[in-house]
């Protein structure tokens, strides 16, 4: 189903909720605005639950039988188990301040796509099986049935929230949207309701260690490859290692990050900086993904497929760990892996060769950010850099959420580009750091069904970004987030033609001089430097 | 629809408790029982919610970050926004709860066509802030009914509150702030299309119950002036459980009594828990230290992985074609 979206056609909206209450408003399921069911095999291959076949857009999504029993038996094992959804689900006071603060209510105007109206689908059903209020009053105490259309109703809107966590900064009590999607999620997962964009690569994922089921020549063939192209480029022979043992350092990176692009410059970047550093690392073909795309299906899944992270670090006995560019593998390994997957206890704190620092804030984890690790040779000009190669562009620069507000890595990214980059301007204030707003693909619904929702969710971002072209000439959008740079260049295409999207260490692959380099006269992509052969001069 | 079932059923508990108070003929059960059983609600009640959510464990660390982490020395933090130490963590948490922080942030979001615009937005952080101090300032100032002799700050408090002598008695200032903050909270609710389309009678019941408490109270101040001592008499009483019923208190302030009392008999279960709620927040009350400080969830459990082993042995064959070492040979 291929949807053609013309432009002006989604500006068509208002704020204004409609007549009828929310409770009586079905969602409406119109072709571009959710994604397709996960597919039999993959639900079966992970194990799950009431793998079949089905599509939303069919009236019967064949639930089992007692599909009713098991929600309300999985919301109360969970509200056992997790203080932030008993809370979130009691203390809400619809005082509306998230209201405005989501991307997709912005760019859609839809009412349950405000935050406290979002987690309203799920509060009104635990009002209604879990409090005496709900039980004796009913609608009058914010209560309803579970019925098929509520649970159509959270598929829809469960799966049209990004867990950004844009609206939890805003709201007194720090309600947490991402909680409540994910806990929606799990539910709806328990009676096989789900998502193929999900599904598949997290089945993908389970299987060859990586979300496109790359197998482990073609993993290496890539990455020599990409030591080819970077040959080319600088005369420069490198040879990354694979699941090589004893190195000192596991470098563990979205696996886009060597097939797709833009993200494929951004692999050169790391490349080029880590050989001329010398930092002695090795990438796994086994641990070949550090995405997770378990975080938006559940938290068991989550835990499964991160589990090889610290196993191969085990293995191949290296000292410590690094992280490439991505959002919500972050979120995982900052948040999450040391409790599921740890404790970590035999690798080492994270010591920069280079500089000597210590890496204190990842002492228990034994993981850093490459964007840690570079601000870090940055700061103590172990580089050689030459920012004027980046002179053809003007770089704005995407703070990705979930580093952003599950995480706080705000400046050392920032560190990177300003000692890369001549020209670079930052969006306005309200639309960056921990206010940032989400690309609108994120937690797994970036598919190309689902395309609708995701201008949609993605103008925010894009008014912002056209900001800053229309006064600074901004061309180039820079973010830390395979997401971002798989769905951005298409909501930059639709709002803001123009600006392209890179990593942030394709910029500082850019303007790294490396030694022995031949004469470049060209950046990663191999367009020339501004100015062609002068500027290098 | 749902504003008017509200205010319906707010004006027909205060008829109702009105006629209880004038015909019922049971004195007794409005001053002594009515303010004892909601007492026992309320802390029950609070006692019942804490212990509920704290059955629940925290398994996961996830603060929701608002600023700056703490990484590289030479990097400012985002401090209280996001806070790495306990310390921190108690500066974030006195700031929510004393100054809403959060709130603070608020902005407006105006769309014209493809572009969005942000504007200051502070109304709701102010109403919210006025109103709870006020509140607050209202509930000590009631101390002085409950204590002999009175302690000084609560004469101070109600000297300083007082100090506009515009009237006589003196209008004390939070009366009138307070009565701001909630036509203003009850007014935005009722005119934001979209706040109106998402509340429910749960966000207009305790509002309206609030409204009718603050002008129960303040008629008997200005308007239609009660006895004091026999107030008085009464309040000392419950508090050392010697309840009296005296003569001289009127109708108008049993039915504020009444109020009261459903106030706090309803704030454990429904949303007014909040007050309690906020501190156990965890996207707020935990310090961002997930790499550096090992969290442990109680219930986990292990999981079914795919091992190194298994991927070995599925993918052997590529794997030795395409030059990787083997740990089986």
């Amino acid at each position: 189903m291929a949807i053609k979206i013309q432009p002006g056609e989604l500006v068509q909206y208002d704020y204004r909720p409609p007549r009828r209450g929310w409770m009586d408003e079905p969602a409406p399921f119109r072709p571009g605005t959710y994604s397709h069911a996960g597919v039999k095999k993959h639900v079966e291959y992970l194990g799950l639950p009431n793998p079949r076949e089905w599509q939303p857009y069919e009236q019967d999504w064949k639930l089992p039988e007692n599909w009713k029993e098991i929600i309300v038996g999985g919301m109360r094992e969970r509200l056992g188990r997790f203080r932030s959804l008993k809370l979130f689900l009691d203390i809400c006071v619809r005082c509306g301040a998230c209201a405005d603060k989501c991307h997709f209510f912005l760019g859609s105007g839809d009412p349950k796509n405000m935050p406290v109206l979002r987690a309203e689908l799920l509060r009104s059903v635990y009002r209604r099986y879990f409090t005496l209020s709900g039980k004796l009053f009913g609608k009058l105490a914010g209560a309803r049935d579970l019925t098929e259309d509520v649970l159509k109703e959270w598929f829809y809107y469960f799966y049209q929230c990004t867990e950004c966590r844009r609206c939890s900064i805003y709201c007194p009590y720090g309600i947490d949207t991402a909680e409540i999607t994910m806990m929606g999620r799990e539910l709806l997962n328990l009676v096989g309701v789900n998502i193929n964009w999900i599904i598949e690569p997290a089945s993908n994922c389970f299987r060859t260690g990586n979300h496109l089921g790359i197998q482990p020549h073609t993993f290496r063939d890539n990455i020599e490859f990409a030591a080819d192209e970077i040959k080319d480029l600088t005369g420069i022979t490198i040879e990354p290692s694979i699941n090589r043992k004893g190195a000192e350092v596991l470098f563990i990176i979205p696996s886009a990050d060597i097939f797709a692009e833009p993200h494929i410059f951004t692999f050169y970047g790391y490349l080029m900086l880590l050989h001329e550093i010398g930092l002695d690392y090795t990438f796994s073909a086994y641990a070949s993904e550090g995405g997770n795309f378990g975080l938006f299906q559940s938290h068991e899944l989550m835990k499964r497929l991160n589990a090889k992270l610290y196993a191969e670090a085990g293995r191949l006995r290296v000292k410590w760990m690094m992280g490439g560019e991505c959002g919500h593998m972050w979120r995982v390994i900052h948040q999450y892996m040391n409790t599921m997957n740890g404790p970590a206890d035999f690798l080492e704190v994270p010591v920069s060769p280079v500089t000597g620092t210590r890496f204190d804030n990842a002492r228990s984890a034994k993981i850093i950010h490459i964007c840690e690790f570079t601000a870090d040779l940055v700061h103590n000009t172990k580089l050689n850099l030459d920012p004027s190669r980046n002179d053809a562009y003007r770089v704005t620069y995407h703070d990705s959420c979930n580093p952003a507000r599950g995480m706080g890595l705000l400046e050392e990214p920032r560190a990177v580009i300003r000692a890369s980059c001549n020209k670079f301007f930052e969006m306005p204030e309200e639309t960056i750091r921990e206010r940032t707003f989400c690309c609108g693909s994120g937690s797994g619904i970036g598919t190309d069904e689902n395309i609708e929702a995701r201008l949609r969710g993605g103008l925010p971002r894009a008014a912002a970004v056209r900001h800053v072209r229309e006064t600074r000439g901004v061309n180039m959008l820079s973010c830390i987030c395979a997401i971002d740079k798989a769905t951005l260049p298409a909501v930059m295409d639709y709002w803001v033609p123009g600006v392209q999207v890179c990593g942030v260490h394709e910029l500082l692959g850019n303007a790294l001089v490396m030694k022995h380099e031949i004469p470049r006269t060209a950046n990663l992509r191999g367009e020339p430097f501004a100015g062609g052969e002068a500027a290098d001069a | 629809m749902i504003p008017l079932i509200s205010f319906g059923l707010m004006l027909f508990l205060i008829a109702a408790a009105l006629a209880g108070i004038e015909w019922g003929g049971a004195p007794y059960f409005f001053a002594v029982i009515v303010p004892y059983a909601a007492a026992g609600l309320f802390l029950c009640g609070v006692i019942y919610r804490i212990i509920r959510w704290g059955l629940s464990p925290v398994p996961f660390r996830i603060p929701a970050t608002g600023g700056q982490q703490k990484s590289l020395g030479w990097i400012r933090t985002g401090g209280t926004d996001n806070p790495s130490t306990a310390a921190g963590v108690w500066g974030r948490m006195l700031l929510e709860v004393l100054l809403f922080r959060s709130l603070f942030r608020n902005m407006k979001a105006e769309r014209a066509g493809e572009a969005l615009a942000y504007g200051s937005s502070k109304w709701l952080w102010l109403g919210a802030l006025v109103f709870h101090w006020s509140m607050l300032a209202v509930v000590l100032r009631h101390l002085r009914f409950f204590t002999e002799p009175v302690p000084a700050p609560v004469a101070w408090l109600q000297a300083a509150d007082g100090l506009f002598e515009t009237a006589l008695p003196p209008v004390y200032l939070t009366d009138i702030t307070l009565c701001a903050a909630l036509a203003y909270l009850l007014g935005r609710r009722l005119a934001v299309p979209t706040l109106r389309y998402l509340s429910l009678a749960a966000d207009y019941l305790p509002l309206l119950l609030i409204i009718a408490i603050a002008v129960t109270g303040v008629l008997m101040r200005h308007v239609f002036r009660q006895d004091l001592n026999a107030v008085k008499a009464l309040a000392l009483g419950l508090v050392h459980f010697a309840p009296v019923v005296p003569k001289g208190a009127g109708a108008l302030f049993y039915l504020h009594l009444f109020l009261v009392s459903a106030l706090a008999a309803y704030l454990p279960f429904g949303k007014l828990v909040h007050f309690a709620g906020v501190f156990l927040s965890p996207a707020r009350n935990l310090a961002n230290t997930t790499r550096t400080r090992r969290h442990v969830n109680p219930w986990d459990y292990p999981v079914k992985t795919h091992t190194y082993e298994e991927w070995e042995s599925e993918f052997a064959e590529k794997l030795k074609s395409s030059g990787y070492e083997l740990e089986r040979k």
